[in-house]
């Protein structure tokens, strides 16, 4: 793999071969932040589990590698997790797990936390809706 | 792996003859033209050949040229030097909308010190109308600055015409010649301009050197106030070696020009016709035919420029992007916006310059690369998804 030096080998190789990209069929949850104009755009798609628990994760992004990356982590990170533990899921801590991101893709880029957010409060909306 | 570089207009490989007539200049005669004594004398000789070099190229006299830092400070020095100098007259600069930011910037510097500038609209092929300037042009106007060609998307101004609109008010006219230089005609006497940039990196000379040619009678501010080098136009002590590379660069760029051009636009003219013809949904950006013989640009909808950088890289491939997301300040590029390619479809440029090293086979092999890359980049795209379903649109 050719290496540049703005990104570590934990994003190119995120970028180069993400994870979990898709959309899910009859989705319990969708989020979507950012928009084209900006630079960024990601749609996070969710499963819940009987138990709970993030059974699917899935995403679509348009953006620079670090947005493809900052995705695919997001979505390895939260397979499995609880929705409570999901919700903890920050920005912070997207980028810790890729090995850090420039300082200028901090915030544009590293939107995959608020979007997989948005997922979930569309899930327990859709939830309320239905009890009520 | 092929390594195929298309990233000209970032940088050129130095000509291997250039770098070597340079060495000495480290070394051995490496005096002060200012000295007065034989070292000095050779250091003085050898910039006053590079500078009757220079001359040669733009068919003008060797005592308008100044040599420069890079690109960026030519501008600067035309744009502000030529303003300052001309405060008394009036307080007015016209420049396009998609001059390079050392044009942009440096007028929007003058607004700091009571001047005004008007920027005058380009259309969609990013070409500026001449009689636009002639519209925007004031009684206090004291410079108009109109680059000689766009590297960004390639588009050859009508320079001749708005340096004619330019003369018949008397007011001076500048030309950002650096992307133009080294394979289209600039013949200063024939262009009807006053002040023309080049810079020695596009002439395959080195980096950190380049030049301003000011007609006789033009007034200049100088922006570096220091000894009298360069007439009194440019304090600081010469780039020798960098002046006697640009010298040779610029010599050799005069008598290849034709055959540069030619070979380049070979290139250029293949990948503008098979690129379209591999991808769907792309376009061109710039004018379709007046444009820089190594210019070929392309905006790619529904994806992100950068991406396809990473993946071009992972395959040799070099080029460039004029979105967001590769530029520093994270703004897309001021020349797409002036040129109307709506945000979201100029996060997709892609620029290839091209060189004198390149072949057509580096054509033949971004034609096969790249269309699996865009695939791939869309596959992962809200965007394409959103079309798809949608149905076009």
């Amino acid at each position: 793999m050719v290496e540049i030096a703005q990104y570590s080998e934990t994003v190119m190789d995120h970028f180069m071969n993400p994870r979990n990209v898709g959309e899910i069929e009859n989705p319990d949850g969708v989020g979507e932040v950012g928009n084209p104009v900006c630079g960024d755009m990601m749609t996070f798609y969710i499963k819940v589990g009987d138990d709970g628990r993030l059974s699917d994760v899935k995403f679509k992004t348009f953006g620079c590698g670090a947005a493809i990356a900052v995705s695919s982590m997001v979505s390895e990170m939260a397979i499995g997790k609880t929705l409570d533990e999901a919700m903890q899921i920050t920005r912070e801590g997207v980028a810790e797990q890729l090995g850090g991101l420039p300082a200028n893709k901090m915030h544009c880029s590293n939107l995959g936390a608020d979007a997989l957010h948005k997922a979930i409060q569309d899930y327990l909306s859709r939830q309320t809706a239905k009890e009520g | 792996m092929p390594e195929v570089y298309l990233d000209h207009y970032a940088a050129s490989p130095v000509l291997p003859e250039v770098a070597k007539a340079m060495a000495p200049y480290f070394t051995e005669e490496f005096g002060n033209p200012s000295s007065l004594h034989s070292r000095g004398d050779a250091a003085r000789i050898a910039v006053e050949e590079a500078r009757a070099r220079v001359a040669s190229l733009l068919g003008a006299d060797p005592g308008e040229i100044v040599f420069t830092s890079c690109g960026t400070e030519s501008n600067n020095l035309a744009v502000k030097g030529i303003a300052w100098a001309a405060r008394r007259k009036g307080n007015h600069v016209v420049v396009s909308a998609v001059e390079h930011f050392s044009v942009l910037h440096a007028a929007r510097t003058l607004e700091k010190f009571d001047f005004e500038v008007t920027e005058v609209e380009v259309d969609e092929t990013g070409t500026v109308d001449p009689e636009s300037v002639r519209a925007a042009i004031r009684p206090e106007t004291v410079l108009v600055s109109v680059m000689t060609a766009n590297g960004e998307v390639g588009t050859i101004q009508p320079v001749r015409e708005i340096a004619e609109v330019a003369r018949e008010r008397k007011i001076p006219f500048h030309t950002d010649a650096v992307a133009a230089a080294g394979c289209e005609r600039l013949e200063v006497g024939e262009l009807g301009v006053d002040a023309l940039s080049l810079s020695s990196d596009m002439l395959c000379g080195p980096k950190g050197v380049a030049a301003l040619w000011v007609r006789k009678g033009v007034r200049l501010m100088p922006l570096l106030d220091g000894g009298v080098q360069e007439g009194g136009r440019r304090g600081g002590t010469e780039n020798v070696p960098g002046i006697v590379g640009m010298g040779l660069a610029a010599h050799l760029a005069r008598d290849n020009l034709d055959s540069r051009a030619v070979y380049l636009a070979g290139m250029r003219d293949a990948l503008l016709e098979r690129l379209p013809a591999a991808i769907p949904h792309i376009r061109v950006t710039g004018h379709p035919t007046r444009r820089l013989p190594w210019n070929a640009s392309f905006a790619i909808r529904f994806i992100e420029g950068e991406g396809m950088l990473l993946f071009l890289d992972q395959k040799g491939i070099k080029v460039s992007s004029g979105s967001a997301c590769t530029s520093r300040a994270l703004k897309g590029s001021h020349v797409l916006t002036a040129c109307r390619v709506p945000t979201d479809i100029a996060q997709g440029s892609l620029l290839f310059s091209f060189g004198l090293e390149n072949k057509m086979a580096d054509v033949d092999y971004v034609c096969e690369v790249l269309p699996p890359i865009v695939e791939r980049l869309r596959q992962m795209s809200p965007l394409y998804a959103k079309y798809l379903k949608e149905g076009g649109g």
